[in-house]
């Protein structure tokens, strides 16, 4: 499918010129490495791809693609503020992995949070709209670009302090323990984050008391400029698993099957065994860390050869192969997304900036056990508005109790 | 009414919640099978397992996000920090996570779970181990922060904060587990943010919690000696403070002082005697005067030590200062 493929690689940023040619190397050898990957030994997989979740699963990475071209076109323009982790590259993972997820699973990931709510199902309008600010984002325009979370489906979403969020993971593994249910809890984050300390505690306690999370490290090779090589000890990130006792391996995380395979067997684990599994997903990001990144640390050489094993384009690939789609239905497809994604632009520019009392509403819960006129008298916070008027959400498979 | 020891009111507290909701467990360093570093969570492991309470490695970041992530799915979880000094680690647990999702979310968060430990100045443990860092906390919206200083405020502002939806740090004070009170034979709780009236006088309003009121009120009982009446008011809860009662007294005494055993600078007292002072201005009859710890770190030494901590007699002097 050269046409397609050539149509996204002409979106991609331009790389930068130069890199250090130690660096070149080092990442390039690393790919290799990946390229053979199969399905773990004793994998059963998933399900195989039937020809409606084919084409659903390619219209949803398509839509994260679109979605966030579309919002750097407009940050460029100066309607979304600041700081934009684009997925672009990785949308593989978020959507191979919410395809096997259950509706009463949790999920928690890092700030380049885009992708897991588009893969999850949330509605693109609210997301569009919590980028550029207003009342009508899903955060009600207090969370921004890095915390999109939709609780009812058991997105937890994005966090912006790296590693912290994988503790947090650890425990909504450990009430799941506690309640005796079969959901599982996913972990998102970046090879930068397993440097942080937070990761190893989690690991630990996660392999020592059988807790339910599948960790996911999400290896695009750079942490913000840092490459793999120049940050860690151990560059085959998954062997660190070891350390804790836990299941480990890599997963090539440019092809959406190969995705679903291995995390098929890590949920199993996890639902059946009540294990714990740390998947190291090879995967590159296409474009910088943030907006503000030009990219000087790697080659356009090396951005161009990643973009050769597009995962839109693989899946395009296989649909075609599979005779699910022809051509001329996945170019339907694709301005099918782009319509949605200008209407959630429009929907962005027409909803309303939020108003003042937003900024003092969603502090605290309005408890019989808090005296709220303290709360409300506080000067510090001039609160207006002490209820907490939206509604809390929890569905009974979030907020119910030890059986 | 049953005469406790604050250890033994803040264990009830934690049986009692857990006897009510299965919702709520317990984690944290030696609080199972070690009976607690205090001894705080003494039997509880035998009366509710392993998996309700929770002997933990030593991990304080991955203690409170444990804590925090079941929070956020349901769960009511007490963490206890063996002493709050070693909650550092677990600050960014505390002040970006639990005090921030529900607000990052716009209000679909709740995070139901409360901190808790001793705090304060113990017994010549010297500087790593002698800290009052409750400003940390008060510092964040979104947190609540309860310091109590008797048995009965213990038990009914601790069942109080498991049973609230918010996240708390409950800091406690060592040296006052010992000490004895009466707590009602009832199930009660006191509602978070309540000051109390602790003592009634007239000459001179004394703002103090934890272990400086129960100083501030051996030093009433000094000056009372002497004809000077003093009106303690114990804020009991630092976040959200409830700070009519305090103007209130402030007004009938037209003096102040604020007696803590933390450090002066950006504390909580700084912040009362700002509010003081801007509630109250013509009110006061003196500058509101602070009783505070030197500003250095906790020696080892006991004679040093008992410089350190604001004693009683300091804050009788104090007290005659502010009405000299």
């Amino acid at each position: 499918m050269p046409k397609k493929s050539a149509a996204l690689k002409s979106r991609a940023s331009a790389p930068a010129k130069s890199a250090p040619p130690a660096a070149k190397a080092s990442t390039a050898a690393r790919s290799e490495v990946v390229k053979p990957l199969a399905p773990g030994k004793t994998s059963k997989g998933a399900p195989p791809l039937d020809r409606a979740e084919a084409r659903r699963l390619y219209r949803q990475m398509l839509l994260i693609r679109r979605f966030e071209e579309r919002a750097q076109q407009i940050y460029v323009e100066g309607k979304i503020g600041g700081f934009l982790h684009l997925y672009i590259g990785q949308e593989a993972i978020a959507c191979g992995i919410m395809s096997l997820l259950h509706k009463d699973d949790y999920f928690i990931g890092a700030y380049r949070d885009h992708g897991y709510s588009l893969a999850r199902g949330a509605d693109p309008k609210p997301l569009m709209a919590e980028l550029m600010g207003r009342a009508t984002g899903i955060s009600r325009g207090k969370g921004g670009s890095m915390h999109f979370y939709d609780i009812p489906n058991g997105n937890f979403g994005g966090d912006g302090i790296v590693g912290g969020h994988i503790v947090v993971a650890a425990g909504m593994g450990y009430a799941i323990r506690l309640r005796g249910s079969e959901q599982c809890v996913v972990c998102f984050f970046g090879d930068g984050a397993i440097n942080e300390g937070a990761f190893h505690e989690a690991l630990n306690v996660s392999s020592l008391w059988d807790l339910p999370v599948v960790f996911v490290v999400e290896n695009n090779m750079y942490g913000m400029g840092t490459s793999v090589e120049r940050a860690s000890a151990v560059t085959a990130l998954h062997e660190r698993g070891a350390a804790y006792n836990m299941v480990h391996l890599p997963c090539d995380g440019m092809d959406i099957v190969k995705v679903r395979d291995t995390f098929a067997d890590a949920f199993a684990r996890a639902r059946k065994e009540k294990k714990p599994t740390f998947v190291e997903v090879i995967t590159y990001r296409y474009r910088g860390h943030s907006m503000s990144d030009p990219g000087k640390y790697r080659s356009k050489e090396e951005v161009e050869k990643w973009q050769e094993k597009d995962p839109i384009a693989r899946l395009g690939m296989f649909l075609l192969d599979h005779k699910f789609a022809t051509g001329k239905e996945l170019e339907a497809i694709d301005k099918d997304v782009m319509v949605e994604v200008d209407d959630c632009i429009k929907f962005s520019e027409e909803s309303p900036w939020p108003p003042a009392e937003y900024m003092y509403e969603d502090i605290y819960v309005k408890t019989p056990t808090l005296n709220w006129r303290a709360v409300e008298k506080d000067p510090a916070w001039e609160r207006s508005l002490p209820d907490d008027r939206v509604p809390v959400i929890y569905p009974p498979h979030v907020s119910q109790g030890v059986k | 009414m049953a005469i406790l020891t604050m250890r033994e009111a803040l264990n009830q507290a934690m049986r009692e919640e857990m006897k009510r909701d299965p919702n709520v467990f317990l984690l944290g360093e030696e609080v199972g099978h070690y009976q607690g570093a205090y001894k705080i969570t003494s039997g509880l492991v035998q009366e509710f397992g392993d998996w309700r309470v929770r002997d933990t490695p030593i991990a304080e970041e991955m203690i409170a996000g444990v804590a925090v992530g079941a929070a956020w799915v349901g769960m009511r979880p007490i963490a206890e920090m063996m002493t709050f000094n070693f909650s550092l680690l677990a600050l960014d647990m505390m002040v970006n996570h639990a005090a921030k999702y529900r607000y990052m979310s716009g209000g679909q968060i709740r995070c139901p779970m409360v901190m808790r430990g001793p705090s304060g100045a113990a017994a010549q443990v010297a500087a790593q181990h002698s800290q009052s860092l409750e400003s940390y906390f008060a510092h964040v919206p979104g947190l609540i922060v309860i310091m109590p200083s008797t048995p009965k405020d213990a038990k009914g502002l601790l069942k109080a904060a498991i049973r609230d939806d918010n996240p708390v740090v409950f800091m406690e004070n060592e040296v006052l587990y010992n000490i004895k009170g009466e707590v009602p034979d009832e199930d009660y709780v006191i509602p978070i943010g309540l000051s109390e009236v602790k003592r009634t006088g007239h000459h001179v309003t004394i703002v103090a919690w934890s272990r400086m009121c129960y100083h501030s009120l051996l030093a009433a009982e000094m000056l009372a000696k002497e004809g000077i009446e003093c009106e303690v008011v114990d804020p009991r809860t630092i976040r959200p403070l409830d700070e009519a009662p305090i103007f209130d007294s402030v007004r009938k005494t037209n003096h102040c002082v604020i007696v803590e055993e933390a450090w002066p600078q950006a504390s909580v007292g700084a912040y009362i005697s700002d509010r003081v002072q801007r509630e109250c201005f013509d009110d006061l009859d003196a500058p509101v005067f602070r009783v505070n710890a030197p500003d250095v770190p906790m020696p080892y030494s006991k004679v040093l030590e008992k410089l350190y901590v604001p004693q009683p007699e300091k804050i009788v002097e104090a007290v005659k200062q502010v009405l000299a």
